[in-house]
């Protein structure tokens, strides 16, 4: 029991061990290696950090709860272009030009409503089709891009409005709007998946779908309810960066979906379902973040981001799987 | 009686349903535009799958065993940027085998991992995937990459040149498409690609060696990319860093069409085909009818999830799924 423990606080704790490891090492070799005077662990830098990390980080909770749930979504990218072009395009609509500053409200709104219009979608097919989730969300991937292009061809969509432009770079307490809202939703996601039923239904089909159908719970709206989150998600997070930038591009969001489930499975979520933590995927978050930035700040080159990426993630699955296996021998014992 | 022929209509439709399909969108893009099925553009058509088609064909192998290959795509950039590079280095005799030695090292890594180590294969080509992308930026060093004398080389002949009247890519899809064809319909080994696939545990019980089957898997797949990467860079002589990015999952999608089943033990390499040509198809045909070239994405996302409902559907013999 007691090495038991032991393997699953080092499994929990392993993503806050890394994080630190990456301070000191960056602290470390920026000292000698860095071509800007600024020390790596300044607090401005810091807080920078976690703005950057909102893009990413609110999908990544989303993805936490459908991989926890056994599922996976592919199509968050892809999302994520849509609901910024629905915010953007919505705020120049003639209907609304009576509204003055109130279109943005309205804007928010609908783009938020796409992206869960967008998952529940998503979700529907899984739930009543069967089809497994990668194969739906791979088709969707493609589609849904496919509808992006197909609203404006290869052109930039662009609007900016100052008032939501001042909204998202005001800083509270000196925390930027971004951050914010990754905090508040890493909150809202956490109590949902500790405090509430749907949660530990979640969880439960995920770690064995036939028992929790023989246990009367109902897969497929929980599964469904779980798709309209991470829609939710994909399109809060474009509404957060896109509010400030103003202006998106037909391929922006590509490629999201790596860096999401790359930093989710950093956090120890397991792909095949059941086991996962909200808190260890914001570890995970932050994680990557900070290699991407302390890479930058050592003077690395951007591609090698890549690489280092790439080869931690197989790392951690091989780690990670050494660690489970010393837990069931440990039992056996 | 009218029971049984549904079933029977279901069975039929779940067994030859891809080339149904496939007939009813050339018959219907036929009488939407005479062009469609002439010869010149047929051949235009498959000359421009090819590369996806070669992929394809080494993917489908993966998958039939069980896994997942999505490091095709950057995999392929790598292959195309290092041939590129060293045709001025070495000149293109020794750079091919050259390259080919680089990307099989890849595909030796991928099947190191996920045969020997046994570890999940979507996250592992997820990560290479990435990898190697920053490994084909590293080598350029983020430039594009291009002969300089393009005029003076016989290495254009792969993705340029024309046998017999016939495009060369062509030829090269539809000697590995016989060739790969053979060796997983017709060869012990191919049998045991279907085993693992189908019921791994089952099939070390057997006595066959999973780990090095699923290694060899990988080891065909990186083959069939370095190839896709020769036909490439022949084709238009330069590159750039990103060229195969995002092949990865429109190949899959090709093998998913042709009727492989993502768990593995199911799948030709005959229906990878008519599942790459159905894409080319349906490109090129809504193209024909005047469509914007994007219509085709949403097109294979609708055509995607029907083409795998109705094979479940057939198989578990209800339209819907049981789950509540």
């Amino acid at each position: 029991m007691q090495a038991g423990a032991l393997s699953n606080a080092l499994k929990t704790g392993a993503i806050w061990g890394f994080i630190v490891l990456e301070l000191i090492f960056f602290s470390v070799a920026g000292q000698y290696l860095s071509l800007s005077d600024t020390a790596f662990m300044d607090i401005d830098n810091m807080l920078l950090l976690f703005k950057q990390s909102a893009p990413i980080g609110i999908i990544a909770m989303g993805m936490t709860i459908v991989m926890i749930n056994g599922n996976i979504d592919l199509s968050v990218g892809a999302t994520y272009a849509i609901a910024a072009i629905v915010l953007l395009e919505s705020m120049t609509w003639p209907i609304f030009a009576g509204l003055g500053d109130w279109v943005i409200p309205v804007a928010w709104l609908l783009a938020l409503g796409a992206g869960t219009l967008l998952g529940a979608l998503n979700g529907l097919i899984v739930w009543k089709t069967g089809v497994d989730a990668f194969i739906v969300t791979l088709g969707a991937m493609l589609g849904y891009r496919g509808i992006v292009f197909m609203f404006n061809g290869e052109q930039p969509t662009s609007h900016l409005n100052w008032t939501l432009v001042d909204f998202a770079e005001a800083e509270v307490f000196g925390i930027a709007t971004a951050t914010w809202f990754l905090l508040a939703v890493t909150a809202v996601i956490w109590f949902i998946m500790t405090r509430t039923v749907h949660g530990r239904n979640a969880y439960a089909i995920g770690d064995n779908r036939e028992a929790a159908v023989n246990a009367g719970i109902r897969v497929g709206p929980h599964m469904m309810i779980n798709f309209m989150i991470i829609g939710f998600l994909a399109a809060l997070s474009a509404v957060v960066f896109y509010s400030e930038s103003g202006s998106v591009n037909p391929n922006d969001g590509q490629l999201y979906e790596l860096w999401v489930i790359t930093a989710v499975v950093l956090g120890g979520t397991k792909i095949t379902g059941g086991a996962g933590s909200v808190i260890s995927t914001f570890g995970g978050v932050l994680a990557i973040q900070l290699l991407r930035k302390g890479l930058g700040h050592i003077g690395a080159d951007t591609e090698t981001v890549n690489l280092v990426i790439g080869c931690i993630l197989i790392a951690v699955l091989f780690l990670d799987r050494q660690l489970n296996i010393k837990g069931k021998e440990e039992l056996k014992v | 009686m009218a029971d049984i022929n549904k079933q029977q209509i279901g069975r039929i439709l779940a067994k030859q349903g891809i080339l149904i399909a496939f007939a009813a969108f050339m018959i219907a893009f036929t009488l939407a535009n005479p062009k469609f099925l002439t010869p010149d553009n047929i051949l235009s058509v498959v000359r421009s799958s090819a590369i996806l088609g070669v992929m394809a064909l080494g993917v489908t192998f993966v998958v039939i065993s069980g896994n997942l290959d999505l490091s095709v795509g950057s995999m392929m950039s790598f292959s195309t940027i290092v041939v590129l590079d060293l045709h001025d280095k070495l000149g293109p005799a020794l750079a091919i085998p050259a390259m080919f030695a680089m990307t099989l090292c890849l595909g030796a890594v991928i099947g190191f991992l996920v045969g020997y180590l046994k570890l999940n294969s979507l996250i592992v080509t997820l990560g290479m995937l990435s990898a190697i992308h920053g490994l084909t930026l590293t080598y350029s060093g983020g430039k594009n990459m291009d002969i300089a004398d393009k005029e003076g080389t016989w290495f254009g002949v792969f993705g340029q040149g024309t046998a017999l009247g016939i495009p060369v890519p062509i030829l090269l899809f539809l000697a590995l498409a016989i060739l790969l064809g053979l060796v997983l319909g017709k060869t012990p080994f191919g049998r045991k690609v279907y085993a693992v696939g189908g019921n791994g545990t089952a099939a070390t019980f057997a006595g066959i060696r999973r780990a090095r089957t699923v290694f060899t898997c990988y080891l065909i797949s990186a083959g069939c990319v370095a190839t896709a990467g020769v036909m490439q860079a022949s084709r238009s002589l330069g590159s750039q860093n990103t060229v195969g990015q995002g092949l990865e999952l429109e190949v899959l999608a090709a093998v998913i069409l042709g009727g492989a089943s993502l768990m593995g033990g199911a799948g030709t390499v005959f229906k990878t085909v008519i599942g790459v040509l159905i894409l080319g198809f349906i490109q090129n045909g809504l193209l024909l009818m005047g469509l914007q070239f994007y219509v085709q994405f949403v097109v294979t996302w609708i055509i995607i999830i029907l083409a795998v409902w109705l094979d479940i559907a057939a198989k578990r013999g209800r339209l819907w799924s049981p789950i509540a």
